[in-house]
């Protein structure tokens, strides 16, 4: 077996045994990373020499018998919309092409104290705004499972890169999906966790009630692994939960006897591609015999979670995004005076779907519109909440597809904002209600690619939910999988990266 | 009723300092009259008496010591600047010339 074979927990015993040493791991996904990456494109820029040195300084200290993190030497990856000192961030917006922030992010301050190498920074949509990362400014990344397919988005970097073996761990960011969504094209699990159980500080700000920090891997408890490192409170965040949770790791083997499991209605709809309904129920009969008391349960308010997102979403990112005016970083352009500067700067700066949504947002924020559009989104957030709420007194976890459909073709929806809007339809209530959701694999589609389960909690039930994590992956059909790069023995082909 | 945003897209464009070529602005009417048609459905509910969400948590305001620490030296939080000139950021004129400059 190859290392990059391994999950990250296996590795991080291996370590411990000292079987093998992180540079030595650091070089083989290095040498993985070569051979596919001219095909899935799922980095932006690679880190090479800075993963080295991490991975030679923490085999040192391993030598000379220092206490070391559980992750210490085990490498990982960052999207590419998570801050990295002295490393691009870049948010694959041709706005921020050349950016180098001056400071660390709170989650990378974490890996770099644990001493995990950084691979590099992995593709997304243009600012997170997306569900395939066609909407990158630089390249489309392509599912490792059949290239001519999209990863998801927007962490579809990540997705990809954990799903071909271009690293074990990586970190995305989910404000409507945008973990969940590639995790489940992908075949690995992703984990959104409740908003403010991971700090937001050195992520670049997309939609600030949204925006939540979360791991990509292939295990639940490699999940929980990462979740140890990046979860806790944080002084540069005054929205992260000021309590810290137990250990996400020793429950992972509890079981689902006695857990009260709902089947969402709305998230296996006649609408939704069929075989992937089918895993779903199919998942819920397998929870049902081991144990657990299954129920279909409907949540009305999830027909309106889409129209309320893409009101609330767009007018806070229209907000954000006004610092983008060539004045203290970023592209710039020149203008006659200053307004004439600032609306060219953003006009070339900024990709079609930024655009779009920062003038969704700016209308629904304008005089006249604001009631009706952007304080009506606020007020219907607040019914998805209480329903939401009063569903949690009657279940422990609820259960539906982490997509309609398994992956789509490239090209198929860069035309119809709305069709691509619609495939983070069972991501994006969660998302609202700020509760913890996890992407597991629920089997694989007929056309062989895989297929996502999505589980749902109350807020701070991250253990719970990765304890049915780790009771799915003991059974055959919904087993994490790696796809077989057939491509691999055929030469790249001219362009990419 | 639909709505278009044909009408609306060269005042949204002005307030959100976005030019807009004209292919650009015509096509992305049409897809946000669209978008907006959707996320109109909201509006079929009533929302009375219902308090507005901001922000999902309830904890509170994060308050600290009002201490002086060190921050970011200034040539690190320039080093992003596209225009600058010694420790200032440099953009073009915001005021409009005084009309007795004019001309002149």
């Amino acid at each position: 077996m190859e290392l990059f074979e391994y999950s990250a927990y296996e590795l991080s015993k291996m370590l411990q045994r000292k079987k093998t040493s992180s540079e030595e791991l650091v070089r083989s996904y290095l040498k993985r990373i070569e051979l596919i990456n001219p095909r899935v494109n799922a980095y932006i820029t690679a880190t090479p020499a800075l993963a080295l040195d991490t991975a030679q300084s923490v085999d040192n200290k391993r030598i000379r018998g220092e206490e070391l993190h559980p992750l210490a030497g085990i490498p990982v990856a960052v999207k590419d919309n998570i801050s990295t000192a002295g490393i691009k961030t870049t948010c694959a917006s041709r706005i921020l092409e050349h950016y180098i922030p001056p400071y660390d992010a709170t989650v990378v301050k974490a890996l770099n104290r644990a001493g995990m190498p950084v691979l590099g920074k992995t593709n997304l949509d243009e600012f997170a705004m997306g569900s395939s990362t066609e909407n990158s400014a630089f390249f489309p990344t392509r599912n490792p499972w059949d290239l001519e397919k999209v990863p998801g988005g927007s962490s579809g970097g990540s997705a990809a890169a954990v799903a071909s073996g271009m690293a074990p761990l990586a970190l995305g960011s989910d404000t409507g999906g945008s973990i969940r969504q590639p995790a489940a094209l992908c075949g690995v699990t992703g984990l959104r966790p409740t908003y403010g159980r991971v700090s937001r500080y050195g992520l670049v700000a997309f939609a600030s009630s949204l925006d939540q920090v979360g791991t990509l891997a292939l295990s639940a408890r490699d999940t929980a692994l990462l979740l140890n490192l990046v979860a806790g409170p944080d002084p540069h965040d005054s929205t992260s939960l000021p309590d810290r949770d137990r250990d996400y790791i020793d429950n992972l083997t509890a079981g689902v006897e006695n857990l009260r499991v709902g089947v969402i209605k709305q998230n296996v709809a006649d609408s939704f591609d069929r075989e992937v309904t089918a895993a779903v129920l199919k998942a819920a009969s397998l929870l049902e015999s081991n144990g657990a008391r299954v129920e279909e349960v409907s949540l009305p308010m999830i027909d309106y979670g889409l129209s309320a997102y893409y009101l609330i979403a767009p007018s806070e990112a229209s907000s954000n995004l006004g610092r983008y005016d060539g004045v203290r970083y970023g592209y710039f352009a020149p203008g006659k005076d200053i307004s004439e500067m600032f609306c060219r700067t953003r006009g070339e700066g900024f990709g079609p779907e930024v655009k779009r949504r920062i003038m969704i947002g700016t209308y629904a924020l304008s005089a006249g519109y604001y009631d009706a559009y952007y304080l009506q989104a606020m007020k219907v957030r607040t019914m998805i909440r209480r329903e939401y709420e009063e569903v949690f007194k009657r279940y422990d976890i609820l259960i539906g597809a982490a997509s309609p459909t398994p992956a789509f073709k490239l090209g198929e929806k860069t035309s119809d904002p709305l069709q691509m809007y619609l495939s983070d339809v069972c991501n994006i209530t969660d998302s609202l209600a700020g509760v913890p959701s996890l992407a597991i694999p629920g089997g694989f589609h007929s056309s062989g690619l895989p297929m996502g389960l999505q589980l749902t909690a109350a807020p701070q039930s991250e253990r719970l939910l990765l304890q049915v994590a780790c009771f799915f992956e003991q059974h055959p059909e919904t087993k994490p999988r790696r796809p077989e790069l057939d491509f691999i023995e055929s030469p790249p082909e001219e362009g990419g990266m | 009723m639909g709505i278009d945003f044909n009408r609306e897209v060269d005042r949204v464009a002005r307030l959100a300092r976005l030019s807009l070529d004209p292919d650009e602005k015509k096509h992305m009417a049409d897809q946000l009259s669209d978008i907006l048609e959707t996320a109109r459905r909201i509006q079929e509910l009533d929302t009375s008496g219902i308090e507005p969400t901001s922000h999902v948590i309830n904890i509170p305001v994060a308050m600290r010591e009002d201490e002086v620490k060190p921050s970011l030296p200034l040539s690190k939080v320039l080093q992003n600047a596209p225009r600058r000139e010694n420790d200032y950021v440099k953009v073009p004129r915001v005021t409009p010339p005084a009309s007795n400059e004019e001309g002149k």
